[in-house]
């Protein structure tokens, strides 16, 4: 786990949760699909140019191509990201693990339903290989919660409390970020998560580690 | 002969004056379509220094060449001045500039409105400007989130020059959509049919029904914004039942439909230039104007996707997905449209031509990465990355830019008279798009490597550096392609030799008049039979100069030109336009100042201005009413029409209509405010609420009843009871505000006052059109000329009454419920 190479702390398409992998995996099909789409476009408008000047079938043009064609595409992507877009949902589940997070400017606290009298600053400690739901709030301006190798982002909000679910395959370090510009400090406003493996997390709340 | 001597006389009717001010009182359109243009051109060129500071700030790793405070200044001023002072604006100034010459007519709707709102622009611009030069600019990201961009994120004025100033410069975008509306809707060649119409027309009119719904949310966001800054009114403070996310919903309600309102006149030039290119007609015309149609109407139901990562429910975020896709439909059926022409036809690869094709292929990549964010879990992890930055500047660059370099290139013939020197062209052409390629493509795949946006440097070891770095050498490139465009134009301005007319073959009437045009646009106008009117009758532009159109005849001394019936193009009524002014910009001076006393917390200035600009505005209406009817006067081809003095539906009526239907959407916007305080806001219901009494109550159905029924009596006896009607409607208003004296308290209260102040405002409004009618019947005017004014005055004062009763019952009534 250490010895991970450098550039792929923050990367998106180097998952290390299952939220992020299904994620990952639908980047590679957007991007496959979009490649596809690109090429046909542009192979239609060579075509279009070279033809010899006549009339076209404009029922093909505006029905089949710009009717069917995308009405089709999107109705696959758009049921391909609502299955994923389930499957990351909060789902109430019995090893699922609650954590706080409070976002201000410029740091993160983090607190334990499972260990109520811990509070730790900048660094979220998670059991690895379990669901983990962070409720995320803020006491000042918004800000977003993101560890872009776990799950996608959720903002913070004054007065409201959302929650993401995050978990982490392997126990490691994981770099998270305040994803949402909230001012002079912004470039700072970083974090940590660390997922432990259950002797660890177990003994973490127990107050045996700091 | 005949044709020099209506030139002549034509052109001493309608000249501007000459010399230096000729700029200040010019309410011609082509001079201010072409101030316009200017004056967006100098921002475009102020953005993209900024943007030039961005990159070489970002070219390396922990780069010490901008702080974090003046970094934050920076890229908040290059998203404002891009999106507030470059497009927009460059969109008004070609319509202003183009439409009546597209369209048959001599100029817009309201020529002093036009330098009206010119000069807003240039006010409210140079505002943005003086902040940016003092070090004080906004620097809370181009859309201002509160609580960052309020008095507890930005405790200085920073905040107070992006809410004062762009909403100045919103009165410029507000009084070109009403214009350029009327302007579509009524005034165009005799026989132009709504079926026969440019098809750009068709595009700007859509655009400007946007623009007039669009904008009002973000108007009343700042202005919500600016009373929570200036009076701790807590719209957006969660403790006091305020919420951060109104502010956000109300930004994209008008900042989604933005894109769209940036890009449709894009596709508006496109729709107009590529046949041309192409030398063919358009291909399926009722599918595009179907497709623009539908694009407007759904980009009101996308905003969501600008905040899937606020934590809205899954069932709402479905939704919002499903319609942010569903908009890539009539987007495909335009494309697949203009590749049918270019099939069609027989393409030429000339200078415009080539832009286009460099817009397909920037437009299709910034559609497709469009439709990836649009799928909710891909945004959760792009969102606010450089991915997005990315996505954006494919789809505004592409979309807009291109176009419009498109459009610069095809109309500059027009402009100047003059046949272009292209060999700085092509080269320009090259720089700009590798440059641009090179710049934007590759930080997709920084976005997808973590690289926030808006982050003022960089550590490096995240495979971030290559990337940034080419990025930052290849926008210089563009840059200097841009720098060569701008030589290019100059010295096509300057230097070139005489061209033709019609340069292109164009189809349309713009090129049925000798260029660079003369003020007075045709000197008849043309009976219009086919929709490519120049194709259908090669002849046509003769027969224009020959005065064999309507209008040809100058007797009667004075700037005319034709409205027709909306649909058919029937012709309907002359009418006859204001001459040279400095009045517009006065009073847009004397705006400017209410703007600055707000700004400068100088609030004694604030009144003060406020009467100035009501005086101003009554002098305006007062010379604008007229005094006595004309019976109808012959226009030509033996036809004789009233002017509009005497029909009850002038231009100033169908004005009317049209920025009313603007205030409904601000109105609109402001209920939805209210409903989402109530259901989603934490914090209430508050803890207390104003109560109407029956008296109340009882003074508010009469004030109504009076309003209403005074402005039908016909008779300025009846306005007059209409005056004290709207004054009874104010007088409950006042008392609303009574039982909720402290508007600091809760949101709430907050809110109260805007809504009950929003109706005693419209109350006074009302008040004063009465009493504009009333004083018409002391003063004797004729009641030939009656109608129309009077049926302007009602219809505001219809309104005043409804939305006071709405406003007054919104506030009231969850205390009557309880």
């Amino acid at each position: 786990m250490a010895l991970q190479g450098c550039e792929e702390t923050l990367s998106v398409v180097h998952p290390a949760g299952p939220a992020a992998s299904a994620i990952a995996s639908l980047w590679r099909v957007l991007l496959i699909g979009a490649t596809l789409i690109f090429g046909f476009v542009a192979g239609l408008i060579a075509w279009g140019w070279r033809r010899p000047p006549g009339a076209v079938n404009e029922r093909g043009f505006v029905i089949g191509l710009g009717f069917v064609f995308p009405v089709v595409v999107l109705l696959a992507l758009l049921a391909y990201g609502l299955v994923i877009g389930e499957r990351l949902l909060p789902r109430a589940a019995p090893e699922v693990v609650r954590v706080a997070a409070e976002g201000r400017q410029w740091a993160w606290r983090f607190s334990y339903e499972d260990a109520p009298e811990r509070e730790t600053e900048n660094l979220l400690h998670i059991p690895a290989g379990r669901p983990v739901d962070v409720a995320i709030t803020s006491v000042d301006v918004i800000h977003s919660f993101w560890v872009p190798r776990l799950a996608g982002k959720l903002d913070a909000v004054p007065g409201h409390v959302n929650t993401l679910r995050i978990e982490a395959y392997e126990p490691g370090r994981f770099a998270g970020l305040g994803a949402e510009f909230n001012g002079r400090g912004y470039r700072a406003h970083r974090f940590e998560v660390v997922a432990h493996e259950e002797a660890a997390w177990q003994a973490f709340l127990r107050g045996e580690t700091p | 002969m005949s044709s020099l001597k209506r030139h002549r006389a034509l052109s001493r009717i309608w000249a501007s004056d000459p010399g230096w001010k000729g700029w200040f009182t010019t309410v011609n359109h082509t001079d201010l379509g072409r101030m316009f243009l200017t004056v967006a051109v100098f921002f475009f060129v102020v953005g993209g220094v900024l943007a030039m500071l961005i990159r070489a700030q970002l070219a390396t790793p922990r780069s010490a060449f901008l702080g974090p405070e003046h970094y934050n200044q920076v890229f908040t001023m290059h998203g404002t001045i891009m999106m507030f002072l470059f497009a927009i604006p460059v969109f008004e100034g070609f319509a202003v500039y183009l439409l009546p010459k597209l369209l048959g007519s001599r100029d817009l709707a309201f020529p002093r409105l036009t330098a009206y709102g010119f000069w807003c622009y240039v006010f409210g611009g140079s505002m943005m400007i003086f902040s940016l030069l003092w070090g004080i600019a906004p620097d809370s990201g181009w859309f201002m989130y509160p609580p960052l961009s309020s008095t507890l994120g930005a405790p200085g004025i920073n905040s107070d020059f992006w809410l004062i100033g762009i909403t100045f410069v919103e009165i410029s975008a507000i009084a070109a959509a009403v214009e350029i509306t009327v302007t579509v809707l009524r005034y165009r060649a005799p026989g132009m049919s709504l079926s026969k119409m440019p098809i750009f027309a068709w595009y700007a009119l859509v655009t400007a029904v946007m623009i007039l719904t669009g904008f009002p949310p973000l108007i009343l966001g700042s202005i919500l914004l600016e009373l929570e800054r200036a009076f701790d009114m807590p719209f957006f403070q969660a403790a006091a039942g305020g919420d951060a996310l109104l502010w956000q919903h109300l930004f994209w309600l008008f900042g989604h439909p933005e894109v769209y309102i940036i890009f449709l006149p894009a596709a508006g030039a496109i729709s107009t230039i590529l046949p041309v290119m192409a030398r063919t007609g358009l291909l399926g015309y009722g599918w595009i104007v179907a497709a623009a149609v539908a694009l407007g109407v759904l980009s009101f139901g996308l905003w969501v996707h600008h905040m899937f990562t606020t934590g809205i429910p899954h069932l709402g975020l479905a939704f919002f997905s499903a319609a942010s896709t569903l908009v890539a439909v009539p987007t495909a059926v335009q494309l697949f449209i203009w590749i049918g022409t270019l099939a069609k036809g027989a393409p030429r690869l000339h200078l415009p031509m080539l832009w286009l094709l460099a817009f397909f292929a920037t437009f299709v990549i910034g559609g497709l990465t469009g439709v990836m964010v649009a799928i909710v879990p891909f945004d959760w992890q792009v969102h606010d990355t450089y991915f997005i930055v990315a996505h954006l500047h494919y789809v505004l660059i592409g979309g807009f830019v291109f176009p419009m370099l498109a459009a610069l290139y095809y109309w500059l013939p027009h402009f100047t008279g003059r046949k272009t020197y292209f060999n700085l062209g092509p080269t320009a052409f090259w720089l700009v798009v590798i440059g641009f390629h090179g710049t934007f493509l590759l930080l997709h795949w920084a976005g997808l490597l973590g690289m926030r946006r808006r982050i003022d440097s960089f550590e490096p070891g995240q495979g971030w550096e290559a990337i940034n770095l080419i990025a930052s050498v290849s926008s210089f490139v563009m840059a200097i392609g841009f720098a060569l465009i701008a030589i290019d134009v100059i010295v096509s301005v300057l230097a070139s030799v005489r061209g033709s007319r019609d340069p292109w073959g164009g189809s349309t009437l713009d090129w049925a008049m000798p260029t660079p045009p003369a003020a007075y646009n045709f000197a008849s106008l043309p009976e219009v039979s086919a929709r490519d009117p120049l194709w259908a009758d090669p002849d046509l532009p003769a027969k224009i100069a020959r005065g064999e159109g309507y209008l040809g005849d100058w007797a009667r001394d004075r700037r005319e030109t034709l409205t027709v019936e909306v649909t058919t193009g029937a012709p309907r009524y002359v009418v006859v336009f204001p001459a040279n002014t400095g009045f517009p910009m006065a009073m847009s001076a004397v705006t400017g100042l209410f703007f600055l006393g707000l700004l400068t917390k100088a609030y004694w200035l604030v009144p003060l201005a406020l009467i100035g600009v009501v005086a101003m505005a009554l002098y305006w209406v007062w010379g604008l009413l007229p005094r006595r009817g004309e019976g109808a006067v012959p226009v030509g081809r033996g036809l004789s029409l009233v002017t509009a003095a005497e029909v009850a539906d002038p231009p100033g009526w169908w004005g009317s209509l049209f920025l009313l239907l603007a205030n409904g959407t601000f109105f609109g916007s402001l209920l939805f405010g209210y409903s989402f305080y109530w259901t989603i806001a934490p914090n209430w219901p508050p803890p207390a609420y104003a109560e109407l009494s029956l008296v109340g109550w009882a003074l508010l159905a009469l004030g109504v009843v009076l309003a209403l029924l005074g402005t039908r009596g016909g008779a300025g006896a009846g306005h007059a009871l209409a005056v004290l009607g709207t004054l009874a409607i104010a007088a409950v208003g006042a008392r609303v505000l009574w039982l909720v004296p402290d508007p600091t308290v809760h949101a709430y209260d907050a809110t109260v006052w805007v809504l009950v102040g929003y109706g005693i405002l419209h109350q006074g409004i009302a008040a004063l059109m009465n009493g504009v009618i009333v004083a018409r019947g002391i003063a004797g005017h004729g009641a030939e000329t009656w109608q129309g004014p009077a049926r302007i005055a009602r219809l505001w004062t219809d309104y005043g009454g409804i939305t006071a009763v709405l406003a007054y019952g919104a506030a009231v009534l969850p205390g009557a419920l309880s």
